[in-house]
């Protein structure tokens, strides 16, 4: 089926397949004649060697030889002799049919059934694997079968490392054999098996064998690989941690239900506007952990019982890990004193139970505090519950005034990531080796204009500053970012086919670069005012619009944003916005999101009022990427809830309409825009309509 | 013409496809006897992506498939052959492109291949006992589209599938066995079909999927090896599952695939001037459906079955 080349039949060709034909059927034949009729007699079974030799795929063929041994074994009084040879038969049988097709899954497979009967050789079966080996190093096949014979003999991973050192040796370009290295030597890593443990002193010595690969065959892609893994193993941390909160350690947060506080200019990151009577309190992680609970998590302050706090992992999958998880805080509805701040104390790590999907507990003790105040309503603002429409232009922004200080509320910027003291600084182990390695790369492209090293290079430049922010979280100053932008649009040039890939790693590290210092970020905030009405909103809009933006990130930075404006972006994912859950404005009009499932992490964002997704491609293409990333039956993700036939009229296009019931049911927008979306008609308009019976604006007009 | 990306045969194809479902006198059709049940599969979904599925006699072939039906439950390559698990999978497929899946005892067919997960969550092929990834992919999408998915441990299939998750992002057959395009695509599926997306770094896996796009436009299906036309379907749909697909050059994939076609005989082989056969037809023309190529029905990625086909079944009144 592969690699015959193309001709034209002759003749004589089709006269000589049509006799060979001829031959394979009538042995096939017999085959399943002697099968049906349990047939086991010597001429049998030379009849299914001939056709497994010829066409080794006919699996039948293999079941039946298993049938015939099992009753042949039964009719031979256990004679040891006998036994054996009958094995070896078998075997002789399978090598045969491998010289014909060394790839067949139905010959290796008999091969183990055999050797797992206990009467063969292991021994032969290792010099056979080598012989293969020696054919085709890539042979996935006997990679497999020589991991099953490993494991029958009980030979020691050690041993299997010496021999992938052995073949990586005669030839630097055989990813299987690094791959088989990446498997064992994570073992025993983990098992920390005598000489393997320190790590550090296993990845020196493995980055000096790599090195090797690296510079006698730069283009070759299998040590970049694994060079990769090592990098991972030298910067992830061993535990999870906790990076970022909101509210944030040190902050004091206002609670308030109406905007209007009497004109005082509020930090953007400390005041909160909530109606209902609770605020969130959000928890961001390095990486997906589970078992964040209130046994977990201690939350004290008079506002709740810990005991009663429900965590919520902020997923969009039925997963129960996350990176982000959130619980709320009930604002009492007792008459509290107004200018009283209260404090609130979170603890977490003190016991075992938040854990990593990989297994690692999070075991460093973390501490953040913050105050919340209470702004009561007064009667005059409860009467004025008008809600304003949104207009995301321009002339409605104004940036915000960086010299009106209020007890510098701005300096609780630097306490959004959490102190770290209480964590004992990343081995410098680690930073040193994420500096020789960036040496080394950088000599290689010197000699050489290599793709794959270029890439790792900016890889190494990232993870090196983002080292350096951990271990030294107030010198902001990402001193690599503009080279590694620089890397990016290299690459972009010299390997455009993946230009996609390096634009999305291009966009994340301009947000680094946007979020990484105070100035930098509030140049993109802005005041939104509404300039008809009196009474001052206080929203302060995030605009990150027009950056070419593909991707969404550093959202551990904007955990505090309430209003954002993606707008003119080239996003095709909002990955990322599940965890922002003061979210209530938002607009991603003018962007390249294609489908409504691409929507699903706003599902999670039970604040949002307002969504503009104007001038998108939702409806133009027939193939949807996010099919499978939300809730739908087709993932048998929905519950008993999915009343989706209620709401389809009868003649409507069922694909587009299901997408937008999974996203939008239950959803409380006040504020929807929709416009220029090929999906977008008149009835489906109506169809939106019913399932968001709050909505009050559609496209700029009122609803009735 | 300069720029222009191609034509796509399909009445070439339709012809192609007509003529090697009758054809089965030479040596081909026989060494593939065994395993014509996906052999129907990839010729009747291809045809049906071409909007061609009407040509062909729909009685004869649903009779020939519910020969195969051996008395387990499960389905042979072909009449008289031992039940597999692969195969059944095809004969669930092609009567679902029919419409027809009520022909089936589905209790019977979902009890054999729910009869074949392991106390690991792993899954036979069949009573001998092979376990490959392959399975698992197999078991959950056959049993989704029968709506009997409930019969199987669902966390254990997971569990043991995350378990054959590699130190790159892919996953292999078993535990610890290397990364390859056609066992990540079931892997991924398996894990789409369960809601289970979570387990898969899809920056990672979504990397090494686009670095199989070479410098011709085609895909290989690992590092360092040959590409074929096959893996526009294992690279491709994977790629769609986790949202990565626009990482890599669609327009230089679409030339590849379409360079590919025999365009004299019809069908579509691994490689240019390669022989054609039923396999690489159906993986090239749907790698086209998921290319967006004009005038082809959307293919499901995960089920493989065209997109109203799945909607049929999920989303009836």
């Amino acid at each position: 089926m592969h690699g015959r080349p193309r001709k034209a039949p002759k003749p004589e060709d089709a006269a000589a397949s049509a006799a060979k034909a001829e031959k394979l059927r009538a042995l096939q034949s017999q085959l399943l004649h002697n099968h049906h009729n349990q047939i086991y007699t010597k001429e049998a079974l030379e009849i299914s060697a001939k056709l497994l030799e010829a066409n080794p795929e006919s699996y039948t063929a293999w079941n039946y030889r298993k049938l015939a041994v099992e009753h042949n074994l039964s009719h031979s009084e256990s004679d040891p002799d006998t036994v054996k040879s009958i094995f070896s038969e078998e075997l002789r049988v399978v090598e045969n049919s491998l010289k014909q097709n060394f790839k067949s899954y139905g010959a290796w497979h008999h091969r183990k059934w055999v050797l797992s009967k206990g009467h063969s050789s292991v021994d032969h079966e290792l010099q056979l694997l080598d012989r293969f080996q020696r054919a085709d190093s890539r042979n996935f096949h006997a990679w497999n079968y020589r991991r099953f014979i490993a494991a029958l003999k009980g030979i020691p991973d050690e041993e299997e490392l010496k021999y992938t050192t052995k073949l990586i040796e005669t030839n630097f370009s055989n990813y299987s054999a690094w791959h088989n290295r990446s498997v064992l030597l994570s073992h025993l890593l983990q098992n920390k098996v005598k000489g393997f443990f320190p790590k550090e002193k296993v990845l020196v010595e493995e980055y000096e064998f790599v090195h090797q690969a690296l510079f006698t065959d730069p283009d070759d892609q299998s040590g970049w690989f694994y060079h990769l893994w090592l990098l991972d193993q030298t910067v992830k941390p061993e535990t999870p941690l906790l990076v970022s909160t909101w509210p944030a350690h040190g902050s004091d947060i206002i609670v308030s239900a109406e905007g209007c506080l009497d004109g005082r200019a509020l930090s953007p990151f400390t005041s909160f506007h909530s109606d209902a009577g609770t605020f969130p309190l959000i928890l961001y992680f390095n990486e997906a952990v589970e078992g964040v609970n209130s046994s977990t998590v201690t939350v004290k302050s008079v506002f709740t019982e810990n005991k009663d706090l429900v965590w919520k992992p902020l997923a969009t999958s039925k997963s129960c890990a996350a990176q982000a998880w959130v619980t709320h805080l009930n604002v009492p509805d007792v008459k509290l004193h107004p200018s009283t701040a209260y404090p609130i104390e979170v603890n977490l790590g003190d016991s075992q139970g938040i854990i990593s999907l990989s297994g690692s507990h999070c075991s460093h003790p973390s501490r953040f505090a913050f105050t919340v105040c209470v702004q009561p309503l007064s009667s005059k603002h409860a009467e004025r519950q008008s809600v304003e429409m949104i207009l995301w232009r321009d002339v409605n922004f104004h940036f915000y005034d960086a010299h009106v200080q209020e007890s510098s509320p701005i300096a609780y910027f630097d306490r959004l990531s959490i102190k770290k003291d209480h964590e004992p600084a990343a081995s410098k182990w680690h930073a040193k080796t994420l500096v020789n390695e960036i040496a080394l790369v950088r000599q290689l492209l010197s000699e050489i204009d290599c793709k794959i090293g270029k890439l790792t290079l900016a890889r190494l430049l990232m993870a090196h500053d983002a080292m350096v922010s951990y271990m030294a979280p107030h010198s902001h100053k990402k001193v690599h970012s503009e080279e590694v932008l620089q890397l990016y649009s290299d690459l972009m040039e010299l390997d455009p086919m993946h230009s996609q890939y390096y634009k999305e790693a291009q966009s994340l590290v301009l947000l680094q670069q946007v979020t990484s210092n105070r100035e930098s970020l509030l140049k993109h905030c802005c005041h939104h005012r509404v300039s008809t009405s009196s009474s001052v909103g206080n929203s302060v809009c995030l605009r990150l619009n027009n950056l070419s933006l593909s991707r969404i990130g550093c959202v551990e930075q904007l955990l505090w944003v309430q209003m954002l404006d993606l707008s003119h972006n080239e996003l095709r994912s909002i990955d990322g916005l599940e965890a922002m859950q003061l979210l209530s404005f938002l607009n991603l009009s003018h962007n390249k999101l294609s489908s409504f499932t691409a929507l699903e992490p706003l599902r999670l964002l039970k604040l949002l009022k307002v969504l503009d997704i104007s001038y998108n491609e939702i409806g133009a293409h027939p193939v949807d990427t996010r099919r499978y990333l939300c809730s739908s039956p087709l993932s048998h993700t929905v519950g008993s809830d999915w009343n989706f036939n209620e709401f389809v009229p009868d003649d409507a296009k069922v694909t587009n309409y299901w997408e937008a019931f999974a996203i939008f049911r239950g959803f409380n927008l006040t504020q929807l825009d929709i416009v220029g979306n090929a999906i977008t008609d008149e009835k489906f308009k109506s169809f939106l309509i019913k399932v968001l019976p709050t909505l009050k604006w559609v496209d700029g007009e009122e609803l009735h | 013409m300069e720029g222009q990306i191609g034509d796509l045969e399909v009445e070439k194809h339709v012809q192609y496809i007509l003529s090697v479902e009758k054809r089965k006198d030479n040596f081909e059709s026989v060494v593939m006897e065994h395993l014509r049940m996906n052999g129907a599969y990839w010729g009747l979904t291809t045809l049906d992506l071409l909007g061609k599925l009407d040509m062909v006699d729909e009685d004869e072939i649903i009779s020939w498939v519910m020969e195969c039906q051996h008395e387990s439950g499960g389905f042979g390559g072909n009449v008289g052959h031992d039940p597999h698990i692969l195969y059944t999978l095809s004969a669930v497929q092609v009567l679902a492109l029919f419409d027809k899946l009520n022909v089936l005892d589905i209790d019977k067919v979902s009890n054999y291949i729910a009869g074949l997960q392991n106390e690991d969550g792993s899954f036979s092929g069949d009573m001998w006992g092979e376990i490959d990834t392959r399975f698992s992919y197999i078991a959950i999408c056959s049993l989704s589209l029968l709506q009997r998915l409930d019969k199987i441990n669902v966390e254990k299939a997971v569990n043991y599938i995350v378990s054959c998750k590699n130190l790159d992002g892919g996953f292999g057959c078993t535990p610890g066995a290397e990364s390859h395009a056609g066992q990540i695509f079931c892997c991924v599926s398996a894990l789409a079909l369960t809601g289970s997306l979570h387990h898969v770094d899809k920056d990672l896996l979504g990397w090494w999927l686009c670095e199989r796009q070479v410098k011709s436009g085609a895909l290989n299906g690992r590092p360092e090896k040959l590409p074929d036309v096959c893996y526009s379907w294992w690279v491709l749909s994977s790629l769609i599952m986790i949202d990565r697909a626009h990482w890599i050059d669609k327009e230089k994939l679409i030339k590849f695939i379409l360079d590919c076609q025999d365009k004299e005989n019809g069908g579509i082989s691994d490689r240019p001037d390669d022989a054609v056969d039923v396999f690489h037809t159906y993986f090239g023309v749907a790698g086209l459906a998921h290319l967006e190529y004009p005038g082809l029905k959307a293919v499901d990625p995960a089920y493989a079955l065209p997109v109203d086909v799945v909607n049929r079944i999920f989303f009836s009144r």
